[in-house]
């Protein structure tokens, strides 16, 4: 810690820091738990769809409180923990009228870390009906960035031909505290066939492996799997190995010391499955490397070392376990998950080998999931915003500062965030959810 | 045998010279650590083993329970019942062969065999004179008698007695005694030297290939063996001085193995249940074969393996030849070189009590990656090192393929294992 940090983090650095404006960030709801107050529904039109999510999901809801348009604002008594707007029916602007009388009071009478959740449908239809789509986006990031004390809002596209079934995971995931730092984002869901039953042990028995595991977001990927029943292969280069066998040893998963960049890495991968399991359910392409330089003092080494890590190593990997007559590759209704990152979505300085690498992730999963999706496969990303670990520890204080409050929640988000958010990504409930890039960044302010 | 015995994998820490990157860890850690990354390599973490068997050389009397203290340390199931066994060298090829037997007979489905051993926490001990004057201070009821026990103190008592290297029969040391073999089998500085620039350069290979990615887990931020030298030469070599055989000796620091710090351990279980289990398996443990010299008049102290390969193969009816890949531990270079000889010496190998001679094996099948001088001999751990090399490299050749594995051990004894890729 240098004298600075240590001066920031003392009881009077702290209030100091507090008259300045930088407050203790609000703190933040994880875990499989619900908002603690009540569940509000509101649909607009005629769409039962928010309605018999949450009947699938055994939650109950109650109905909003409609703001008449003038002041004084009707409020909700007791504070509310969630607003759930079923805006699937929407389709006219003015009709966006009904929106913000179901918002004023909600947002007013949410409770800490509660969640403002909006149902849509992706842009289709005639000009108006995609122009109220892309609104709805609109209204959420904004949303977001008004609310407070941790709480969240999102919005959910659900396709035409997607139900209760395709939708409960996610609903699932954003009401609880899994979606913790997952703020002001717009992700999709798509009818699909054999969706597996929602369950909060939803990975139990399957065989999901995890690179990069032997410290920071790739532990808590693993741990964070392993609550939720799965099976963990973890993979790290050889010279981790001795965290990487504490972290398999923890959640009573396998260690498998592999360098991804090895031209046989699938091979070991499935290699390694193949003895033991059927094959592999999941894999999370986490392991990850940064050599940050301006462009200008950008040599090719540099170049290469961070795209063959982060993006062509998967690449060759998956090619191998995708292969339907490699014994321990990816079963059909398995699971691809990317790492990408915000600041290879939005460009930052001094990161062009990076950005290229996890802008390249995010392309890829897109690109591949609809040809994967015949065998049920999905292949989704998550763009990680500013995270406390090792690799974001080694930035000097004062950046690292400025990084971490640069974003709705005010605060860096922890390795579990991410892992959440893969967790419900490999959910087998979320067999609808596929070719998306789900942003875990506390809606920082860079980033698409 | 009634049931077939698979070696399923291996787990080792790297090794290190004593005094080097190691030197803070105990038996205990050492043991600790490899159990753990065996574990973590194949998913046993919680789970109850059948047995662990291991042992150290080199041990402190509190280790009186080394490796149940190890298994309790460890991510394994603490009703993981263990116990310590020992036989010098051999340590970690006879836990093989403890473990390996009970699951022959039906008494385990599987267990783990380890060694591991320490010279920089070697236990000392105190002069005879300094422990009499201890106990008679304890022992005394006043201050005046305490004061009284301790007048008799002496700075020379005070002098710490480190672990005796010696053969307790001849009072040579080990490498006495291997000198005076150099010397009657006329192994020369060159082939002493040949053998250690290899095993350097068998075992840079292997590393540099990844073969230890799946034997070894880093263990205190030391991620390879630390003793190996891949840029080591013949003149490098030649340079060194004798540090036994006198001043026209012609074993040196580079073709003796250091005294090393580390340990290894390896997964044995029974073929039907590890299938069941989803479990690996490398190779088929054959057999195993114990034979002792009498060293005291005279026999060559560390060539005992040779009459316990020679009735090995008669047993099974093999002959060397039938032999895919063998591995000779490098306690000294020169050990392997008069092993070689010995092999193919006629009347050596009579009088040993075998039919005839042994034979000769083509040195590209000898310690393929290297072996104790590049990598370095903590004791008890050299054999659970060697067990699951082979059995890797076996598997790697095929099913059928054939290895046997010769360790000398002190005490003129020797230990001679056969395995069989599955
Ligand atoms: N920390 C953040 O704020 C942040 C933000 C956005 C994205 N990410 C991404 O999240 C992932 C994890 O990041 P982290 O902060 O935990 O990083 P980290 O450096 O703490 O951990 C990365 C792990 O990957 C392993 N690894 C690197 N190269 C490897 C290879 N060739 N083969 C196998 N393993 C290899 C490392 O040994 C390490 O254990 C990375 O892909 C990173 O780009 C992190």
């Amino acid at each position: 810690m240098s004298v600075l940090e240590k001066a920031f983090t003392s009881p009077v650095g702290r209030k100091v820091a507090a008259k300045a404006g930088l407050a203790e960030p609000p703190r933040l709801r994880r875990g499989r738990t619900y908002p603690s107050g009540p569940i509000v529904l509101a649909a607009l039109g005629d769409s039962t769809l928010g309605a018999d999510t949450l009947t699938l999901l055994g939650r109950p809801y109650e109905a909003p409180v409609l703001d008449s348009g003038d002041d004084p604002v009707p409020g909700y008594g007791d504070r509310i923990g969630a607003l759930v707007v079923d805006a699937t029916a929407l389709t006219r602007v003015d009709q966006l009228e009904q929106l913000r009388a179901v918002l004023r009071p909600a947002v007013r009478g949410l409770e800490g870390a509660g969640r403002i959740i909006l149902l849509g449908r992706p842009g289709t239809g005639d000009w108006e009906q995609r122009s109220v789509a892309r609104a709805l986006d609109g209204i959420d990031r904004t949303v977001a960035k008004e609310l407070r004390k941790g709480a969240t809002s999102n919005l959910v596209r659900v396709a035409e031909g997607a139900g209760p079934e395709q939708l409960a995971s996610t609903l699932d995931f954003v009401l609880q505290g899994r979606s913790a730092f997952v703020d002001g984002q717009t992700w999709q869901v798509e009818p699909a066939d054999e969706v597996a039953p929602h369950s909060q042990r939803p990975l139990d028995g399957r065989v999901i492996v995890v690179t990069g595991a032997a410290r920071g977001i790739g532990a808590a990927i693993a741990r964070t799997l392993a609550r939720d029943g799965a099976t963990i292969v973890a993979v790290d280069i050889p010279a981790a190995g001795e965290s990487l066998a504490a972290v398999a040893n923890e959640v009573a998963g396998t260690a498998l010391q592999l360098d991804i960049t090895a031209p046989d890495a699938g091979a070991r991968i499935a290699a390694h499955v193949a003895a033991r399991a059927e094959g592999i359910h999941g894999i999370v392409h986490n392991a990850g490397i940064t050599r940050d330089k301006m462009l200008a003092n950008t040599d090719a080494a540099r170049w290469a070392s961070v795209l063959e890590v982060n993006l062509v190593s998967q690449m060759r990997i998956n090619e191998v376990l995708l292969d339907p007559s490699v014994d321990g590759g990816l079963l059909s209704g398995g699971r691809i998950v990317g790492v990408a990152s915000t600041s290879g979505l939005a460009g930052n300085k001094g990161q062009t080998n990076y950005a290229a690498s996890k802008a390249g992730v995010a392309g890829l999963v897109q690109a591949m999931a609809p040809d994967l999706a015949a065998r049920g496969i999905t292949v989704n990303a998550v763009a990680p915003g500013f995270i406390e670990t090792d690799m974001t520890a080694r930035i000097p204080f004062v950046q690292r500062e400025v990084f971490r409050r640069s974003n709705s929640l005010s605060q860096g988000g922890r390795p579990v965030d991410v892992a959440e958010t893969i967790g419900y990504l490999l959910d087998p409930a979320s067999q609808g959810v596929t070719g998306q890039v789900v942003r875990v960044c506390g809606q920082n302010l860079v980033g698409a | 045998m009634n049931h077939d015995v698979v070696v399923v994998g291996g787990n080792r820490t790297p090794f290190a010279k004593s005094g080097g990157p190691l030197r803070e860890a105990s038996n205990h850690d050492l043991l600790t650590s490899a159990l753990d990354g065996l574990v973590a390599r194949y998913g046993l973490a919680g789970t109850r083993v059948g047995e662990v068997a291991a042992g150290a050389v080199l041990k402190h009397p509190r280790d009186f329970n080394l490796t149940r203290e190890a298994v309790l340390s460890s991510a394994l199931a603490p009703e993981t019942p263990a116990c310590d066994l020992q036989q010098a060298c051999a340590t970690g090829l006879e836990t093989t062969m403890y473990i390996a037997n009970k699951i022959a007979l039906g008494q385990l489905t599987h267990g783990i065999a380890a060694g591991t051993d320490t010279a920089s926490d070697a236990p000392i001990s105190v002069s005879d004179p300094l422990r009499r004057i201890l106990l008679q201070a304890s022992a005394a009821r006043s201050a005046k008698a305490r004061l009284a026990a301790f007048a008799k103190l002496r700075p020379s008592h005070l002098a710490p007695l480190a672990p005796r290297v010696e053969e307790p029969r001849t009072g040579l040391s080990m490498g006495e005694h291997q000198a005076l073999t150099t010397e009657r089998w006329q192994v020369t500085r060159e082939e002493q030297d040949e053998i250690a620039v290899s095993s350097h350069r068998h075992l840079a290979a292997a590393w540099e290939s990844g073969f230890f990615d799946d034997l070894v887990t880093p263990y205190l931020g030391l991620a390879k063996d630390a003793i190996l030298r891949p840029e080591t030469s013949m003149e490098a070599l030649a340079k060194l001085r004798p540090v036994f055989g006198g001043d026209n000796g012609t074993m040196t620091a580079g073709n003796s193995t250091a005294l090393s710090d580390g340990a290894a351990a390896v997964l044995l279980a029974d073929a039907a249940w590890a299938k069941e289990q989803g479990l690996p398996a490398l190779a088929r443990i054959v057999d195993a074969e114990v034979a002792a010299v009498d060293h005291p008049t005279g026999a060559d102290l560390l060539l005992a393996p040779v009459a316990a390969t020679g009735r090995i193969l008669a047993r099974q009816g093999l002959s060397i030849a039938d032999m895919d890949l063998v591995e000779i531990h490098e306690a000294f270079a020169s050990t392997v070189a008069a092993t070689l000889k010995a092999w193919q010496d006629e009347d050596y190998c009579t009088s040993v009590g075998l039919d005839g001679a042994i034979g000769t094996i083509d040195r590209d099948h000898l310690n393929v990656t290297g072996s104790s001088l590049a990598t370095g001999h903590p004791f008890a751990a050299t054999g659970a090192r060697l067990v699951p090399t082979l059995a890797k490299l076996l598997h790697e050749r095929g099913p059928g393929s054939r290895g046997l594995i010769s360790v000398c051990a002190a005490g003129g004894q020797g230990l001679v294992v056969l395995l069989e890729a599955v």
